[in-house]
């Protein structure tokens, strides 16, 4: 299913889409696939998987740590495109990639979107491709049905703003507060406004991360926007587990707790 | 010649970082575009650099190395800047911009720690609050310099991710940037990183090459033939080079790391090893394995140690109006050694490398070329790690008696 259609369906059942990242490859990427499977019956909506980079400048400690775990764990651009085909084979969950340009760039933009729509990955976000950069990936994404996520900060003008929602196919990706991925206590107090002049500019579907760590800030944000992006919180519980049995479990247990609070009708 | 069409040069350079940096790149390219040519602006920044660094530095000829190279060669000094390197014009110019941009603390990355130093100086002369991230490892290699930045009152916060080197301490520069944009200023060491800072660093280091280019005319009643100068990150090649590039007569001559040796792997020199990517937010040739993944490098001298390089010398190669030479830590340390004996100077290991290739070349210039050498810093920061490298080679110095 294309995104926009995820969210439509959402929408007509008046609730948010639970966003789940994870970093692929950490532990494994035969451990991602069977997370991921979990995740999807555990009532997550949509998933980032994200491809490892040895330098992510947008990333906390978190992230940064399990994309390591992931790079020692011999995890390649090749490979994960290999380990979403297998999660597709096995659920309809639709998946996003979330990575750097730098590895999209050295495989090939044209190659890449051409295998990641070959098996099944409905979009693709570059954390540091600003729109301005981004014109001839979205030709190129266009070209084999990927849909584009661009992100909007709190510190992005209006006239960027515009740009990147305008380059948006899939989603508009709204980054919650200045600074990196990492859990944090609070939601910023100007988040609301931020979404709402959004809301005022496009009629595509919002997604807010960075920071959402629990399921009383999923519930929050699910009254203010189309889904809720949970990152490092889950990260971490797959670091702390790492390749042991409990792994599964405990990914499924915070994931039903994050898809309860993101799922109430509103 | 080489002024960035939207922030690139050629196929290099640009603005690859997160969205949340955008404004606040947009904000520095929007003030420095206004005091560039502010005169306000311009008569400050050449205060402080003729009252407190000390300019201008020396353009000295070195009549000893000129014997045995075979032709004429001078020094650049900016081994006698206030803080011993070039690293500090960049500094006074990015911090004096900090202060009209309103904000009140300065952060940096260092590798040799010299840029730290440096960032660590202003701040204290400025009254900004200064934070400066170091590579774990470099800390180790570089104790001295250090402590030097936490005596001017700079906080340095050891990094831990990664490799623990420069770029791992330029990650983590970044990550506090965004998570602190609205009184932060990012004072970017060197002629790379997301546009604009590879025109502002380049611009404030261009003060060594207007120098040198009088210097010689004043000097030699002609310009140079041929610039010699290392290359890093390229801050202090660039600016000695950029007033010459219009000068079709001047050679210009840059000299990577070359580590071990360029077959061995270990080194830092992406112009010669490296390929087409995306580092620290600009496109450039980079140090980096076929998945995309930057690799770590090698070099005996921690500035050089660097897998990217600035986006105009990546031009400035294809073009071919530079050229591009290795030194390995063997010719470094030898040339190290070698000036300090011919010429009673002590050069910074990194400066050491262009040295090295002009005595390599030694012979082969035309008996009339005038040749120049930055001598970007001065070498007492390297002087225990140089005796440490020298013992283990069993090496010990033959003491005059």
């Amino acid at each position: 299913m294309a995104l926009p259609e995820v969210f439509a369906r959402l929408r007509a059942e008046k609730r948010a889409a639970l966003i789940i990242y994870v970093t692929a490859g950490d532990p494994s990427l035969a451990a991602t696939v069977e997370i991921v499977c979990a995740l999807a019956e555990a009532g997550a909506d949509l998933v980032e998987l994200g491809i490892p980079y040895s330098d992510p400048l947008a990333d906390g400690p978190i992230i940064q740590a399990a994309g390591q775990r992931a790079l020692r764990a011999g995890t390649t651009v090749a490979g994960v495109l290999e380990a979403a085909r297998q999660i597709r084979e096995r659920v309809p969950l639709p998946l996003v990639v979330m990575t750097c340009y730098n590895p999209i760039l050295q495989f090939g933009p044209e190659r890449f979107a051409q295998r990641a729509a070959q098996v099944g990955i409905a979009g693709v976000l570059i954390s540091d491709l600003p729109p301005e950069e981004a014109e001839e990936w979205c030709e190129t994404a266009a070209r084999h049905g990927l849909e584009t996520i661009f992100l909007v900060a709190p510190t992005t003008e209006p006239a960027r703003t515009e740009l990147a929602v305008s380059r948006t196919t899939g989603f508009v990706y709204v980054v919650s507060r200045p600074g990196t991925t990492g859990i944090r206590e609070d939601l910023p107090p100007d988040l609301a406004d931020l979404v709402s002049r959004l809301r005022a500019l496009t009629h595509k579907p919002l997604a807010v991360g960075f920071g959402i760590s629990t399921p009383e800030q999923a519930a929050t944000i699910a009254r203010l926007a189309d889904g809720v992006i949970v990152g490092s919180a889950v990260v971490r519980l797959i670091g702390e587990k790492g390749a042991g049995d409990e792994l599964l479990p405990a990914v499924t247990a915070f994931t039903r707790r994050l898809a309860a609070a993101t799922h109430q009708p509103r | 010649m080489t002024e960035p069409v939207r922030g690139r040069w050629g196929r290099f350079g640009g603005q690859y970082v997160p969205e949340t940096l955008m404004a606040v790149l947009r904000e520095l390219e929007e003030a420095y575009e206004r005091y560039k040519a502010d005169p306000d602006f311009l008569a400050e920044f050449e205060y402080y650099l003729r009252q407190y660094v000390g300019r201008p530095s020396p353009l000295y000829r070195a009549d000893r190395l000129s014997e045995r190279v075979g032709c004429t060669v001078y020094l650049k000094r900016e081994d006698l800047n206030h803080t011993g390197a070039h690293k500090i014009n960049n500094c006074i110019g990015q911090a004096l911009l900090a202060k009209r941009m309103g904000k009140t603390r300065l952060i940096a990355e260092t590798g040799a720690g010299q840029h730290g130093v440096a960032t660590a100086t202003v701040a204290a002369l400025f009254g900004l609050t200064g934070v400066v991230y170091m590579g774990e490892e470099d800390i180790r290699r570089q104790e001295l310099n250090c402590y030097r930045m936490q005596l001017l009152g700079t906080q340095v916060i050891p990094v831990t991710s990664g490799s623990r080197t420069l770029k791992d301490a330029i990650n983590e520069a970044i990550r506090d940037w965004m998570t602190n944009v609205e009184n932060t200023f990012y004072l970017f060491g060197t002629v790379c990183g997301p546009y604009p800072y590879p025109l502002i660093v380049r611009d404030f280091q261009a003060v060594i090459g207007r120098e040198s280019r009088a210097q010689c005319l004043e000097q030699e009643g002609r310009l140079p033939t041929h610039l010699f100068a290392c290359v890093g990150g390229g801050s202090n090649a660039m600016g000695l080079f950029y007033p010459f590039l219009e000068d079709e007569g001047v050679e210009l001559h840059g000299v990577e790391a070359g580590g071990l040796g360029l077959a061995t792997g270990k080194h830092a020199a992406p112009l010669h090893a490296g390929t087409f990517g995306i580092l620290h937010g600009a496109a450039q040739y980079m140090m980096q394995d076929g998945d995309g993944q930057v690799l770590e490098t090698h070099s005996v001298s921690a500035g050089l140690d660097y897998p990217g390089v600035g986006p105009e010398h990546c031009f400035l190669r294809d073009t071919g109006r530079a050229h591009y030479h290795v030194a390995t830590d063997q010719e470094a340390l030898e040339a190290f050694q070698v000036l300090s004996r011919l010429e009673g100077i002590v050069p910074a290991l990194e400066s050491a490398h262009a040295v090295a290739v002009v005595l390599r070349m030694a012979g082969e210039f035309p008996p009339d070329a005038i040749v120049i050498i930055n001598l970007s810093g001065r070498g007492d920061k390297d002087v225990m790690e140089v005796r440490r490298l020298l013992e283990a080679q069993s090496q010990p110095l033959e003491v005059a008696p």
